[in-house]
């Protein structure tokens, strides 16, 4: 059975563990055998501070391309997913290749587009971050336009309201929590999606660029420093979209 | 002896039939993206749609569609031919033989990457819900895992495996891509284990408990049959991950023989050779495809415990 | 057995069914849910049906409510058949679950019919204010239904079915879900709103006592195939209060319909 541990304990065990990987990743960079791949928390940090100029740049570039990202597929997902829930021929066509897109290396695709687009464009890995954000968005959002339940749909008939108020009165409300997962799922995919694409070619900038740079020129510790400007990003994102799920699922009817 | 109810043989040929028109329709779908290509490619200008370029000045503004001439967007068929030319001219083999061995070597270190990281996951998710302080301590950390891009890690287990390797313990480079194929694999896994076993209904929780079962028999009668509508969406979605993960490592180390570095490598012959880069595309596709329908066949052997699935 | 002298015109009878049968096309073969039924609502009366599972109770309820469409005979609501009484908002609802809208205020789920049909805001908040008063959940009407118990949200969608001033109230087992003492509560305050508010009500339940507090007729239904099979007169007056649930008359009344339930009748009785 579970214990009853005090509430407090909730906040620090994982602050706890956090600490404990520190400790153990400092002691095996000084004391054990560590790559030079692999340099000290300290060091890391380090850099960070001393270089936080051109690692903002980046940051802005990869950020953008993945809010870009979130926000046009976020926006298409909720229009097809509502052609899909009106219309049974367009589900039928979505759902297989929404079933596909969502086990495929999408990044595999960004050398082409790079090709397709040109070389200099951004368009490549805003379009990766695109079809990132898409997917969950796509998935969620429909299985909300489908979760309202039978009481209610009575409930609406029996008041003799039309289907555009149906629609307003209880798919969209009900639909809405959905939407607010499927957004914080897709914003860290969002950012993944925007960073790992730049790996694949394109414009020589973005902090993904930047991590394979200053990794393959041997300079370990701001290429870790870079990593962590992709980690405040995913985490902005991941903050805000969670915020939001919040405080719209207060009243959600499960 | 047993009889077959004639409504089961009824239902049976149902789902079959459903089955036959979902594929049909996921045909058509792919049907209405290749004529959707064709379309623009006959329809759409020369230098594709670009909004707010400034004249003379090159490379500014936005490129919201493609340039639809041969060089950038190929005919389908003029990809599809040329996965039947040789690879890279002469007496080389066909395209879709370099394409569908190195899938191969790609999916091997996938599989290989999904194995490990359904086990460490699934191990987690074990620890996790068998006390709550583990979850309170490793969850957090297990979610910011996957915000950590792919891109640091694949020079560090590179490194270290080296190291491994140098040091007399064998440790061959397609090992590295694995661990890191493993490393996205694991989270879908430990969340889904975690969620699955924590599944099972309070009354039958105490039914348990009134049969003074302990935690190993509850669990094997109980959490984990019942975490099954969960583990399978996860399983599925670790095996794509892992093949993601396996591509991008290969291309971050540059290992050879798989199908990462050859997209690299004919996406920078492009200009002179545009289909090629699409057969190792196409190949990346068919590998998702693949892993994900080897575990629906594994779902398959589990479907009495499939009751109500949750869709990852 | 009642004895009408003289029959009523149609369009005050809050509900008239003839020959009204439904039958359901499932996988396994066709389901008969309701068959023959033949039924009368005078306005203003209280009408229970009772019977065990698969009887078609909720079923003819739904017919009424123009949720589902029946498959033989005729149905009139107040004259019109199902469909125009629906649009026409001739009757309000309660279900089992309650049905609140969770994202809705107390006060916004009473109004939602109103709001549905354009009904003006100071109305709507007037109309809102009456009923909460009426159900007792004044002070309530700014709460959301989950800071509810159970029998407070069923009150709510009581108010809710009365918001706009229909003649006839459907009910579909409203206090199923809720304890005794809660219930006992519950059906004193829904005789007085019936008979305050002058409503027919039919009223859907598995309870012998409660069918037998509330209704002037209690019809007995039962399954395979669903059909009436006893209307039971109760005979106990306008006035129902507490002190009723005591009195001879009305365990004889609810032996009478416990009877009917187990009995096997083979004759179905012709209803007036």
């Amino acid at each position: 059975m579970t214990s009853t541990l005090p509430g407090w304990v909730r906040f620090a065990a994982p602050i706890g563990v956090g600490l404990l990987i520190v400790v153990a990743w400092t002691l095996y960079v000084e004391f054990g055998d560590a790559p030079r791949m692999l340099p000290s928390p300290a060091a890391i940090g380090n850099e960070f501070v001393l270089r936080w100029d051109i690692i903002w740049d980046d940051m802005l570039i990869t950020g953008t391309n993945a809010l870009i990202g979130l926000t046009v597929g976020s926006v298409l997902a909720v229009i097809f997913a509502g052609l899909a829930a009106a219309a049974r021929p367009i589900d039928g066509m979505l759902a297989p290749l929404v079933a596909m897109l969502a086990v495929v290396p999408i990044v595999a695709i960004t050398p082409i587009l790079n090709t397709m687009f040109g070389a200099s464009s951004q368009f490549g890995r805003q379009a990766v971050a695109t079809i990132a954000a898409f997917i969950p968005v796509f998935v969620n959002v429909l299985r909300g336009l489908r979760q309202t339940r039978p009481v209610h749909r009575d409930l609406l008939r029996a008041s003799a309201a039309t289907g555009s108020q149906t629609f307003r009165f209880l798919t969209l409300p009900t639909a809405l929590p959905y939407l607010m997962t499927g957004l914080r799922i897709a914003s860290s995919l969002a950012v993944i999606a925007a960073l790992v694409a730049e790996y694949f070619g394109g414009p020589s900038d973005g902090i993904g660029t930047s991590i394979a740079t200053y990794a393959k020129s041997g300079r370990a510790a701001l290429a870790w420093a870079y990593v962590v400007g992709g980690i405040l990003i995913g985490l902005a994102f991941f903050l805000v979209t969670s915020l939001l799920e919040r405080l719209v699922a207060r009243r959600s009817p499960v | 002896m047993t009889s077959i109810e004639p409504g089961t043989a009824v239902r049976r040929q149902a789902r079959s039939a459903r089955g036959w028109i979902t594929a049909g329709w996921g045909v058509l779908g792919v049907l209405v993206v290749l004529l959707l290509w064709e379309a623009y490619k006959f329809l759409g200008p020369a230098e594709g749609v670009t909004i707010g370029a400034v004249d003379g000045e090159s490379g500014s503004g936005v490129m919201i569609l493609p340039r639809t001439h041969d060089r950038a967007m190929p005919h389908i068929w003029d990809m599809v031919g040329r996965l039947f030319e040789p690879t890279s001219g002469g007496s080389t083999p066909p395209l879709f033989v370099s394409v569908i061995s190195a899938a191969l070597v790609t999916l091997g270190i996938a599989a290989v990457g999904w194995l490990i990281g359904v086990l460490v996951g699934g191990l987690l998710g074990l620890l996790m819900q068998r006390w709550k302080l583990v979850e309170w301590g490793l969850l957090p950390w297990i979610v910011l895992s996957q915000i950590i891009p792919l891109i640091a890690f694949a020079p560090v287990v590179n490194a270290i495996g080296n190291q491994i390797d140098r040091s007399g313990t064998p440790w061959p480079q397609w090992l590295s891509v694995a661990v890191i194929a493993s490393y996205l694999a694991f989270f879908p896994v430990a969340i889904g284990v975690l969620k699955g076993l924590e599944a099972p209904d309070r009354i039958h929780l105490d039914l348990m408990r009134s049969y003074a079962a302990g935690y190993w028999p509850t669990l094997r009668s109980l959490r984990l049959p019942a975490s099954v509508p969960y583990l399978l969406p996860a399983l599925r979605l670790a095996a794509a991950n892992a093949v993601l993960g396996a591509v991008v490592a290969e291309v971050s180390i540059g290992m050879r023989g798989g199908i990462g570095r050859m997209l690299i490598q004919l996406a920078g012959q492009a200009s002179s050779d545009p289909a090629a880069p699409w057969g190792p595309t196409f190949g990346s596709i068919v590998l998702g495809l693949i892993a994900a329908g080897s575990v629906a066949i594994i779902g398959l052997t589990l479907s009495r415990y499939r009751r109500g699935e949750a869709t990852a | 057995m009642t004895t009408a002298t003289t029959p009523i015109p149609v369009t005050d009878l809050a509900v008239k069914a003839s020959g009204v049968g439904k039958i359901f096309p499932t996988k396994a073969g066709e389901v008969t849910a309701l068959t023959d039924v033949e039924l009368e609502v005078a306005a203003g009366e209280f009408v229970s049906l009772i019977g065990p599972s698969g009887c078609g109770k909720s079923t003819l309820l739904r017919l009424i409510a123009d949720l589902d469409q029946a498959t033989s005979g005729e149905l009139t609501i107040f004259g019109k058949p199902a469909r125009r009484a629906r649009i026409d908002q001739d009757y309000g609802i309660a279900f089992q679950q309650s049905g609140l809208l969770p994202w809705r205020t107390v006060g916004d789920n009473i109004a939602l019919p109103l709001e549905l049909h354009r009904v003006g805001k100071a109305a709507r908040a007037a109309r809102v204010a009456e009923l909460t008063e009426l159900v007792g959940l004044t002070e309530f009407a700014d709460r959301y239904p989950d800071q509810l118990s159970g029998g407070m949200q069923q009150r709510v969608a009581i108010a809710r079915s009365l918001a706009a001033r229909p003649k006839l109230l459907l009910m579909d087992e409203p206090f199923g879900a809720l304890d005794e003492m809660t219930r006992e509560y519950l059906q004193g305050e829904l005789t007085r709103i019936a008979a305050e508010t002058g409503a027919a009500v039919v009223f859907v339940t598995h309870s012998i006592p409660e069918a037998v507090f509330l209704s002037d007729r209690v019809v007995v239904m039962s399954p395979r195939p669903g059909r009436i099979t006893d209307v039971i007169v109760t005979e106990l007056g306008d006035v129902r209060d507490e002190s009723l649930r005591e009195t001879p008359a009305y365990f004889e009344k609810v032996t009478a319909v416990r009877e009917a339930l187990h009995g096997t009748k083979v004759e179905r009785a012709n209803e007036r």
